[in-house]
């Protein structure tokens, strides 16, 4: 038989393809401009703007207690977080002394969220690399979570639930039995999960060595959340800025070295883990009390600026309000953990194929308001 | 390192740095425009200080001056601070791009461009981040007007 040689003079080309702003691996409104070399991907230029609907400018005519609805609508994954991120400004800015209820019960809701989010990214990370089941497992033990908050708070996604001074209302009393039943649920359903996804050999061969990120990388790009600490970066706020009730548990921070798409999927595992142990040590002692402070109908922040920052299940949400001493603050930013860690796809993603690009933006958990705000 | 051994420390590379810790948690620095970058690399590179951590790039327009506020922390030694810039001029304002100190400044900085119209000196990719290109304004600056998409109270 005769062999085919190549014609070495054979010349690949560089050419450009859009990906979203439907693509099913973008999990919203995002649109990828990438250049290719075949597969090869050269170049990942996000274009962003969708669904932008400028919420600092609407923060800007806002009262205090107005904006923590809006807050629900950046990452509605973690939209109990991001309304306690407000709260958390506003009342430290006027000096509120918070009650340990409103504390206790914040944290737990604050570490439940954090589940139910990890549990959706579970299910679409599977989902993305072609394992469908995934999706029913982690859809269906999120909607228990989801009970549970609509039973309290009567939402299920975008609670507001919080209010500055405290809580909207006092929980359900059927709430820590139900967080229990959850719980005992939850962790037989966990090891579930490894065995399904985390130790299966294709799964592994899809992340393994892909899109990896140094820590002196993930630094400069300013990296937060499971994706920051995947490359051996310490940058859990929990930790280093404890709020609410989370200096009086003890719970480890999940560290990985590799830094590729397999350790941030593993160190999404291991904060699940992590979480149900938070709200074990807090729910048998949730302290007796108000569950709300009175504030004064028109809140008004003394002249000046407060940042506060809080752990939401994608990294570190930052609130910044630069007060005049008005009704409205003057200027308010959100320091997105989604925008940050988007802006480092193009480093991580270059060089690798398109469908570890898909694998690689599944451990970013992007969502997508969270960026456009 | 303390806010007093920091101020100490950065005030003695330029004399021309004003400090403030009055209304916010953070020691504040206020930097003329023309030294920003300077100051800024060596934030990062000195080893007593060591930024290595810009975890908020905001636009600010404060009526008269359009400005940028820099939120640094230190991931070695866990110190904060916070660093301020700012321009008279509102048509054509240039501040110095810190993208090659800090890789997140570039979106940052894209974003700030895209609603404060303040232009990065160096910045490798100065477009329009969320709002299409040939958007007419500047919406997050105070005098931006939109008869249509905003809702005044």
């Amino acid at each position: 038989m005769e062999t085919v040689t190549l014609n070495s003079n054979f010349k690949s080309e560089e050419y450009f393809i859009n990906m979203g702003p439907q693509h099913p691996a973008t999990h919203g409104v995002l649109r990828l401009l990438l250049t290719i070399d075949g597969e090869i991907i050269k170049k990942v230029e996000p274009d962003l703007g969708y669904i932008h609907r400028s919420i600092e400018k609407m923060c800007e005519r806002d009262s205090y207690q107005q904006i923590v609805h809006l807050t629900d609508r950046m990452d509605y994954l973690s939209a109990n977080i991001n309304n306690e991120a407000v709260c958390l400004t506003v009342e430290n800015a006027l000096q509120l002394e918070i009650p340990e209820r409103v504390k206790v019960i914040r944290t737990i809701i604050g570490e439940l969220t954090r589940i139910s989010s990890h549990c959706l990214w579970w299910g679409v990370m599977g989902m993305d690399v072609g394992a469908l089941t995934t999706y029913f497992y982690g859809f269906r033990d999120r909607e228990l979570l989801n009970d549970i908050f609509e039973e309290t708070c009567g939402a299920r996604l975008t609670m507001n639930y919080n209010v500055p001074g405290g809580l909207m209302f006092d929980i359900h009393p059927n709430f820590v039995k139900r967080v229990k039943e959850f719980i005992a649920h939850f962790k037989t359903k966990l090891p579930e999960y490894d065995r399904l996804l985390t130790d299966n050999v294709i799964f592994q061969k899809r992340t393994k060595g892909v899109g990896i990120l140094s820590k002196e990388d993930a630094i400069s790009y300013g990296a937060s959340g499971p994706v920051g600490r995947a490359s051996g970066y310490s940058c859990d706020v929990r930790k280093h800025h404890p709020y609410s009730a989370l200096d009086k548990v003890t719970f480890k921070e999940a560290l990985r070295t590799e830094g590729d798409t397999y350790a941030r999927y593993l160190v999404r595992i291991q904060e699940m883990w992590e979480s149900l142990s938070i709200v074990e040590q807090l729910i048998d002692n949730i302290p007796e009390g108000e569950y709300r402070v009175p504030t004064k109908a028109v809140i008004k922040l003394p002249k000046g600026e407060y940042f506060q920052k809080v752990e939401t299940a994608r990294g570190e949400l930052g609130v910044y309000i630069i007060s005049t001493g008005l009704k409205s603050p003057y200027r308010l930013k959100f320091r997105s953990p989604g925008f940050s860690n988007l802006s480092l796809l193009n480093h991580i993603a270059v060089g690798g194929k398109i469908g570890d690009l898909v694998a690689t933006m599944a451990t970013l958990d992007l969502v997508i308001p969270d960026i456009d705000r | 390192m303390t806010n007093e051994s920091l101020q100490e420390l950065i005030g003695s590379w330029s004399p021309n740095l004003e400090f403030n810790e009055e209304g916010s948690q953070y020691l504040n620095v206020t930097v003329p425009i023309e030294e920003l970058h300077a100051v800024m690399f060596k934030l990062k590179h000195d080893d007593q200080t060591s930024f290595d951590y810009l975890f908020c790039l905001t636009g600010v327009d404060w009526g008269e001056e359009l400005g940028v506020v820099y939120h640094l922390e230190s991931t070695n030694f866990r110190h904060s601070l916070v660093v301020k810039t700012q321009t008279a001029e509102r048509e054509n304002p240039v501040v110095d791009s810190v993208y090659d100190i800090w890789a997140t400044a570039e979106f940052h900085e894209r974003e700030v461009y895209d609603f404060f119209g303040i232009k990065f000196n160096n910045h490798p990719n100065l477009k329009r981040l969320f709002l299409t290109d040939d958007w007419d304004g500047f919406p997050l600056r105070k005098d931006y007007e939109d008869n249509i998409n905003m809702i005044i109270k």
